[in-house]
């Protein structure tokens, strides 16, 4: 019996050696450890061995079975590992072929600019209101201290509709239709669109966009404006970037002020960006006018606010170098895929 | 506004800043310098030279060789000037030094200058060079006495070996203010001077005014009426006689000159040099031609004609007030004179005027006269009454300092009682309340009384001079507070108190749509507002439909940009047809803008400002890329009913048979469709292109962010196949409606696999196949269940003609 198992095993390891595939294999384990496999035939004839003996050779038939198994396994792992090498082999890539990019659409650098702008005042506490673009003479000019005979009116180079309605000139009517809500404290940015009659050329658009600002509140300070719009340039800007002060004039603030921020092409230094000023005007701004308030029922002498517009395009074109405004509202995808 | 620093110096001797410090303190106190530019750029080692011998080059016929004095050597100078002889003391540039500008080259001036070096003209050599006026960086009209041809001459008393930029005054700079329109005060050298003067901490020094004239008297000479007093509220007027027309001295010139004002004569020069010292336009009459010895100020009347001194004959109207004499208009008040009574060089006695008239007045006449002189420009700003004879006793001092007449005595002043001076409570608290600072009422008090505001201790009140028209209020002295103590030196810090930021929901409805446009391919465009009328017939829209009701613009740029659009189509096909014209092969475009709906016409109220989404594209996908795109739309902001896409949107700019209404629970959101190929063409592109339109206002009651997480299902599904033969006219809509309304709750999913007309199928009809999923929620189905449901879903679709293909 002995020596029958042995000549099963020497004859497996042999047939086990000729197998090339892990198919061969497993034809091998079939013929030998199968249902009708050789070693299964030798349990099947047990019966005719002694009881005595029958413990020592199950031991001796499970043994050989243990042995051929391990020899199975260790070969399809040595089998199955070759075939995996060859299969990697054979599948290099040229890695440096481009890749499957998607291709979403892309955001227009004026709606980028006014995105971070609204990122940067709603952490402030700041909400995003709007006004209609049609708009009342009175909002657009009356309210904001800019009466019938002021040349501001010229200056501004207004569409009319008619003697009453008009195309907004700048958001700031927006101001007054917060005011009138009779909503205080007020923390609103009011972006828009707005018109002036500018013929169309590289520097100018009959229509363009503003954010307008307002905030109106017990104890608001001029301090408070220049360390909330030094936040809003630092956030749009860089860390690093320094703003000015300027003493200026629009009649529905006073004090006014425009505010530069340091050229964040060169940081100061001057250079072709910022025609060797070091510095680039941003926005106007300015503490509301106490007159401005009492015409929205506001008591100056409890109230005070402070009030900004920043020209959408303006931050568009110069943070992302763009030299032509026409670009704008040309929509050549050109153009708009590079952003 | 140009003034050359000496000028501003006139008045603050002690002014000691360099440009750039006069720059940067100017601009930060309100003050703000647009440019400056130095007279004497690139003129470098220039000094007058005496003339002392004059030869014939030897070889050529044009050059002369000179001996020239420098001073301290004699050197050799070839030139090919003409006008250059023994004796003649001129400007010589020596070798290594520079000039700003060439005799010969009439572009602008390299940024370097020309360098002179030694060198041989012609085999003669030559140690430098002799200047024209032009070389000098200068012109013939700023140096009337400058040969236009060759070498500037200088007196005979020039000193040799003297800097001869210095006695051009050309050691000066030329700097430009932007003045805001309520400081009517800068727009005159003495208001930038008071500006500067605080600026810097130096004493102001206005011309001091001595009395003028002889021991006549102008009433004699001279009577004025003003009529209408709501346009001139002050006139005065002296009379100057024997007048000797002159060129006016050197240094008159020189300030006029730097401020670009070409000198002309004394008279005239003293008029100009008034203007722009005080801010106080004059003008000046011949006495000689005032008919009748009177002057009346009065509006003209309609249909009048006027000939201005440049000669043009002027259309007059009831609002422009006139200058007139006994007979006849003499001027347009504020604007221009009449060439009746111009001054000429043979003048002999003229009346001088300097008046206040409104503003506003002046800047409508001068537009409808169409006539925008210096002088409009600065009256319509509104003027000071008080410096209108400031002005005039300044000009005859001028006249008699210049020698160029005699000042008859006394002065006529025809006004209206001046205003009170404006008195403004002083509260130092709320100042520094308004400022967020804390300066003491002491500063602030020297602060007004150094820019000539006054305090009145026992009223507690602030005084503001006539001159300072802007300041009102308590909040206008905070600024000048703020702007002398320096902007820079406020503290920055931020307002106090909670508040919530945010978006509302109509925005944040923009932003999903901004966001799966992207997602979905389409770039985002910026449109106008205004576009042409023929937009409509370009969109091929019927004449009676409601769009050709458009708000329209009563002064357009053009008839392009006339009417406020109220289709958002025409700006996204124009953008499209940009990129086709170009050349992008593939290009899908979205657009986020009103259209502007009017109650009624003319517009008395506000339009309906209605918010659209339009997307547009031509290139790779059909109608249901458009489809898709609006349906993904409608999923990220949560509507998650079924969308229907009604064929009968009856839009005529569209494919008649590629089109459709967007309706939700029955109401019309929008429509979207292929382009009718007639549009395409009028907007020259030729391929096919797709657009959708979704009003947003018809959107956002539907829209919720409210979403909940239903599950995932833990029984299994069953799927079932049909494949249809179903007659050509149904709509596969008509089917999906079948399964909705028969196929139950246990009706999960219902999928379109297949859909074919063609050969295999019967004319007149087509092969459709779908795939239906069911599921129960809480059990495993039974058999049975799922063929009752097919049942009822296979008697609907029979009611439409439908049968299933075996």
């Amino acid at each position: 019996m002995k020596e029958k198992l042995e000549e099963i095993r020497q004859k497996a390891l042999a047939k086990i050696a000729e197998s090339d595939t892990p198919d061969k294999l497993n034809e091998v384990r079939v013929a030998i450890l199968g249902k009708k496999g050789e070693l299964t035939e030798v349990l099947k004839s047990m019966k005719d061995v002694s009881p005595e003996d029958r413990p020592k050779v199950g031991q001796l038939v499970n043994e050989t079975r243990a042995d051929i198994e391990k020899i199975l396994e260790e070969t399809r792992n040595k089998l199955e590992s070759a075939a995996l090498d060859l299969r990697l082999a054979t599948e290099t890539i040229d890695v440096t072929l481009p890749g499957d990019v998607p291709t979403p659409g892309h955001r227009h650098p004026n709606q980028i600019a006014l995105d971070e702008i609204e990122r940067v005042f709603i952490g402030m506490g700041y909400e995003v209101v709007e006004g209609p673009e049609i708009e009342k003479d009175y909002y657009n000019f009356e309210a904001l201290n800019i009466p019938a005979d002021h040349p501001a009116k010229d200056e501004q180079d207004t569409f009319y509709i008619n003697g009453e309605m008009l195309l907004r000139t700048q958001t700031s009517g927006c101001q007054i239709h917060e005011m009138e809500k009779g909503r205080l404290p007020i923390r609103m940015i009011a972006p828009g669109r707005v018109f002036r009659a500018d013929e169309v050329d590289a520097t100018h658009s009959p229509s363009f966009h503003q954010v307008e600002g307002l905030v109106v509140d017990k104890h608001v300070t001029f301090a408070d404006l220049k360390g909330t719009l030094e936040e809003f340039a630092r956030q749009m800007f860089g860390a690093e970037t320094k703003v000015k002060f300027r003493p200026h004039h629009f009649p529905f603030t006073e004090p006014s002020a425009e505010m530069d921020v340091s050229c964040f092409k060169c940081g100061g230094k001057g250079c072709r960006f910022c025609k060797n000023e070091g510095w680039i005007e941003i926005l106007g701004c300015g503490m509301v006018h106490p007159h401005v308030l009492e015409m929205c029922k506001i008591d100056p002498k409890e109230y005070t606010g402070f009030a900004f517009g920043v020209g959408l395009e303006r931050i568009a074109l110069l943070k992302y170098e763009i030299d032509d405004m026409r670009l704008l509202y040309e929509n050549d995808y050109r153009f708009l895929k590079q952003f | 506004m140009n003034t050359p620093l000496s000028w501003i110096k006139d008045y603050v001797p002690d002014l000691d800043v360099t440009d750039q410090e006069y720059r940067d303190g100017m601009t930060l106190s309100g003050t703000k310098v647009e440019n400056f530019a130095r007279r004497d750029k690139n003129l470098e080692k220039i000094i007058v030279g005496e003339v002392l011998e004059v030869e014939k080059h030897p070889d050529a016929e044009h050059l002369v060789v000179c001996q020239v004095n420098t001073g301290s050597d004699t050197i050799q100078i070839v030139t090919g000037a003409p006008n250059v002889h023994k004796g003649d003391k001129v400007p010589v540039v020596l070798a290594g030094g520079k000039v700003a500008g060439s005799a010969h080259d009439d572009g602008p001036a390299p940024e370097e200058g020309y360098a002179i070096k030694e060198g041989k003209l012609r085999g003669i050599d030559s140690f430098g060079m002799m200047c024209s006026i032009d070389e000098l960086g200068s012109d013939v009209n700023f140096y009337p006495e400058a040969d236009p041809e060759g070498i500037y001459i200088f007196p005979a008393d020039a000193p040799v070996g003297a800097d001869a930029v210095e006695l051009l005054g050309l050691h000066d700079t030329v700097v430009e203010y932007e003045v805001t329109s309520n400081r009517v005060d800068c727009f005159s050298i003495l208001g930038i001077a008071r500006e500067a003067a605080v600026t810097f901490g130096k004493e102001f020094k206005p011309p001091v005014i001595r009395e003028t004239g002889n021991s006549e008297d102008v009433n004699d000479f001279v009577s004025v009426e003003v009529k209408d007093t709501d346009l001139c509220t002050r006139y005065t007027a002296r009379v100057v006689k024997n007048i000797r027309i002159e060129p006016s001295p050197k240094w008159m010139q020189l300030r006029l000159g730097a401020a670009g004002i070409r000198p002309i004569n004394n008279i005239v020069d003293i008029t100009n040099f008034v203007m722009l010292e005080y801010g106080q336009p004059m003008h000046a009459y011949d006495y000689d031609k005032i008919a009748g010895r009177k002057i009346i100020v009065r509006r003209a009347a309609d249909g009048d004609k006027f000939v201005t001194l440049d000669g043009q004959e002027r259309n007059l109207d009831k609002d422009v007030l006139m200058i007139c004499d006994g007979e006849k208009e003499i001027g347009i008040a504020g604007v221009m004179g009449g060439e009746n009574t111009m001054i000429t060089d043979d003048v002999k006695t003229m009346l001088f005027e300097a008046a206040t008239f409104n503003g506003t007045n002046i800047r409508k006449s001068s537009r409808r006269v169409g006539l925008r002189t210096d002088a409009s420009g600065i009256f319509e700003k509104g003027l000071d009454p008080r410096n209108a004879s400031e002005a005039m006793n300044r000009a005859c001092q001028l006249v008699e300092e210049l020698g160029a007449g005699e000042v008859v005595g006394g002065m006529i002043d025809i006004k209206v009682p001046f205003k009170d001076l404006v008195r403004i409570p002083f509260e130092p608290d709320r100042i520094n309340d308004l400022l967020g600072t804390s300066y003491s009422p002491e500063e602030m008090i020297e602060v007004f009384e150094k820019e000539d505001l006054s305090f009145d201790k026992d009223k507690n009140e602030v005084v503001i001079p006539s001159f300072r028209q802007d300041l009102l209020a308590l909040c206008d002295l905070a600024e000048e507070v703020a702007r002398f103590k320096g902007y820079d030196n406020i503290p920055t810090t931020l307002p106090g108190g909670n508040a919530m930021g945010g978006i509302g929901l109509k925005l944040r409805m923009e932003d999903t749509a901004r966001q799966v446009a992207e997602m979905c391919g389409f770039s985002q465009a910026y449109v106008y507002s205004f576009e042409s009328p023929k937009v409509f017939d370009k969109l091929k829209l019927p004449e009676d439909a409601p769009e050709r009701n458009a708000i329209r613009i009563s002064n357009p740029l053009g008839e392009d940009f006339s009417v406020m659009r109220t289709i958002s189509l025409n700006g996204m096909l124009s953008s499209l047809s940009t990129n086709y014209n170009r050349r992008n092969p593939e290009v899908k475009l979205y657009e986020l803008g009103n259209i502007y709906v009017p109650e009624s016409l003319p517009l008395t109220d506000y339009p309906d400002e209605r918010m659209q989404l339009t997307f547009g594209f031509y290139g790779k996908g059909d109608f249901f890329t458009m489809k898709g795109a609006v349906e993904e739309f409608f999923n990220a902001v949560g509507m998650k009913k079924k969308r229907e896409y009604d064929p009968k949107a009856g839009k005529s700019f569209l494919h008649p048979g590629r089109q459709a209404l967007v309706k939700y629970e029955g109401k019309v959101l929008g429509y979207l469709g292929e382009v009718h190929p007639s549009v395409c063409n009028a907007y020259d592109i030729k391929t096919r292109v797709y657009v959708a339109v979704i009003d947003m206002p018809s959107v956002i009651e539907f829209v919720s962010y409210d979403h909940k997480y239903e599950g995932i299902a833990k029984f299994p599904a069953v799927t079932r196949d049909i494949s249809m033969l179903v007659p050509a006219d149904v709509l596969v809509g008509q089917i999906e409606a079948v399964f909705a309304q028969r196929g139950g709750k246990i009706l999960e999913e219902v999928k379109l696999f297949d859909i074919y007309e063609g050969e295999q199928v019967a004319k007149g009809f087509k092969s459709v196949a779908y795939s239906l999923t069911f599921r129960a929620k809480d059990k495993t189905l039974e058999e049975n269940e799922i063929t009752a449901a097919m049942k009822k879903i296979l008697n609907g679709l029979q009611s439409l003609g439908i049968e299933l293909r075996s």
